[in-house]
């Protein structure tokens, strides 16, 4: 059965840039698939192509069986995919309220239950619900961009590096909040932190300049030391 | 003192025609960056809509309300068939846009006869009335009050509707509106649709204050609106009205103190504020 989301030979340009050459996963429902490899590899225009962010030029993206390449990006996020952007993308001068009002495509039942249950998780949202965006400090920020995907009911989270630039203590937080979430909606991860990736991914794959070079469980990558040191530079 | 109250709400009056007009302006090139110099063409048509049917009906409220529909009309077909292709492109906004102005000023000409006309208030808001020794005109209170309810009801939208959050949101991050899946596009439009129909609204507004209307009276009005974005600040509604307030009294002031310098001073005005804050008095944050 093919996966939930599927890239079949993704190419794409940033302007005159040829950034992605050959992206091909598979993302199985239900899961979280962690997209490794070293900084400018391509995890976060990969992404952002998937969200219609960046135009794909070649190559075939389907979402629960339907073509989405190049359909635009709201489009895109309404077939059920939720986007935490690697700036996290909060609204600096809407208060965290406003910035989960703009967030909720409905005022239903469901998803007062749902943000009920992500409030629960992220407290702090709760305490400075009143408060700008822009005053919140990363770690906040963070998890009110988490939270604003969450809210709806997304199929599926694409997550861009939500431990850059925290402290050490915050992301034990997102990594435990993501945990939860994984058990409700399939995540996909881009993440740095090999630490972080391992705690949550169930499988994974290797962007290397464009290109999907290696893939396999996240439990095989941990003890497989010549890939980590080839394409990840941990040894 | 009476002199000085007279000056305050002269200034408050055009102050607010100004706000009407660059209100718009400002929602227009803070969300989607760009430069609308046909925002002045869309004034004009609404003045002279207006003014035909309010001449026609011998009704200002159905003058206003067509004005309104032209002006609303007019920034549908602008934005699509105009600014549409040329989002990103600044240079390309400013000559295409300063062209649209160009052929509706003219149509104005071809459509309403190239003449000046002559435009008188309705009786209930003709005239003045004193308080003590202060002569008070009508028709520029009822700007200012119009002005102030236009400004309270787009804030409380702003504020507290789902779609003004999203407007606001749109002028801090774009793509992450979108991401959240909003079709920024069609937010876009009916903000050009709504600046559009403000732009006419003030120029219904300002063909009475003034007592004549002409076709060239949508570039020179428009100088003043751009002047006042700059200095309220981008996409700053609030500012919008804090600059116009601020160039309505200052040309006032100046027109009757050193009436050379009425039109220099908002220039100048500007300048000061490029200098020491170019982002405008009321920066919308990112």
């Amino acid at each position: 059965m093919e996966g939930l989301l599927v890239l079949k030979q993704v190419e794409a340009f940033i302007q005159h840039y040829h950034i992605l050459h050959d992206i091909s996963f598979e993302v199985p429902k239900g899961e979280v698939t962690v997209l490794l490899g070293r900084n400018g590899a391509g995890k976060t225009t990969t992404l952002r192509t998937i969200m219609g962010l960046n135009q794909v030029s070649k190559g075939t993206v389907s979402f629960k069986g339907e073509a989405i390449a190049n359909r635009t990006t709201h489009q895109i996020a309404n077939k059920g995919i939720g986007y935490v952007p690697e700036d996290q993308g909060i609204f600096n001068g809407l208060t965290v309220g406003e910035n989960m009002r703009v967030a909720m495509k409905k005022e239903d039942e469901e998803t007062m239950k749902r943000m009920e249950w992500v409030l629960e998780l992220f407290p702090d949202l709760k305490k400075y619900w009143k408060k700008e965006g822009g005053q919140l400090s990363g770690g906040q920020k963070q998890m009110l961009a988490i939270a604003r995907a969450y809210v709806n009911k997304n199929d599926l989270l694409l997550i861009d590096e939500p431990s850059k630039g925290l402290a050490p203590i915050i992301v034990d937080k997102v990594t435990e909040s993501i945990q939860q979430m994984k058990e409700q909606t399939t995540i996909v991860l881009v993440e740095q932190n090999f630490m972080m990736a391992s705690k949550i991914g169930n499988r994974f794959y290797i962007i290397d300049d464009g290109v999907t070079v290696h893939h396999g469980k996240m439990d095989e990558l941990k003890e497989d030391k010549i890939t980590m040191k080839k394409y990840l530079g941990i040894s | 003192m009476d002199l000085i109250i007279s000056l305050v709400i002269n200034g408050l009056a055009t102050g607010m025609l100004i706000f009407l007009l660059a209100a718009g302006l400002t929602l227009i090139f803070g969300l989607m960056s760009v430069l609308n110099f046909a925002h002045g063409g869309l004034f004009i048509w609404g003045a002279y809509t207006g003014v035909w049917v309010y001449q026609m009906s011998n009704s200002f409220i159905l003058g206003i309300i067509a004005g309104i529909i032209i002006g609303l009309l007019l920034g549908l077909v602008t934005e699509r068939l105009i600014v549409r292709p040329v989002y990103g492109n600044h240079i390309q906004q400013i000559l295409i846009t300063l062209g649209f102005m160009l052929v509706l000023q003219e149509m104005i000409k071809v459509v309403f006869g190239p003449d000046q006309k002559a435009v008188f208030p309705p009786e209930y808001l003709a005239g003045s009335f004193m308080i003590g020794d202060i002569v008070l005109i009508k028709y520029r209170l009822f700007i200012i009050v119009i002005g102030l309810l236009i400004f309270i009801l787009a804030t409380i939208i702003l504020k507290k509707s789902r779609i003004g959050l999203i407007v606001r949101a749109g002028v801090m991050d774009k793509e992450m509106v979108q991401s959240l899946g909003i079709n920024i596009k069609l937010v876009f439009m009916l903000v050009f649709m709504v600046g559009a129909g403000l732009a006419a609204l003030s120029g219904v507004f300002h063909s009475i204050y003034s007592g004549v209307i002409y076709a060239e009276m949508g570039l020179e009005f428009s100088i003043l609106a751009f002047i006042v974005v700059v200095i309220g600040g981008m996409g700053s509604f609030s500012g919008s009205l804090f600059a116009a307030i601020l160039v309505g009294l200052a040309q006032a002031f100046m027109a009757y103190y050193v009436p050379a310098l009425s039109l220099a001073v908002n220039m100048l005005l500007m300048v000061i504020v490029l200098i020491f804050r170019p982002q405008g008095l009321f920066q919308v944050k990112e």
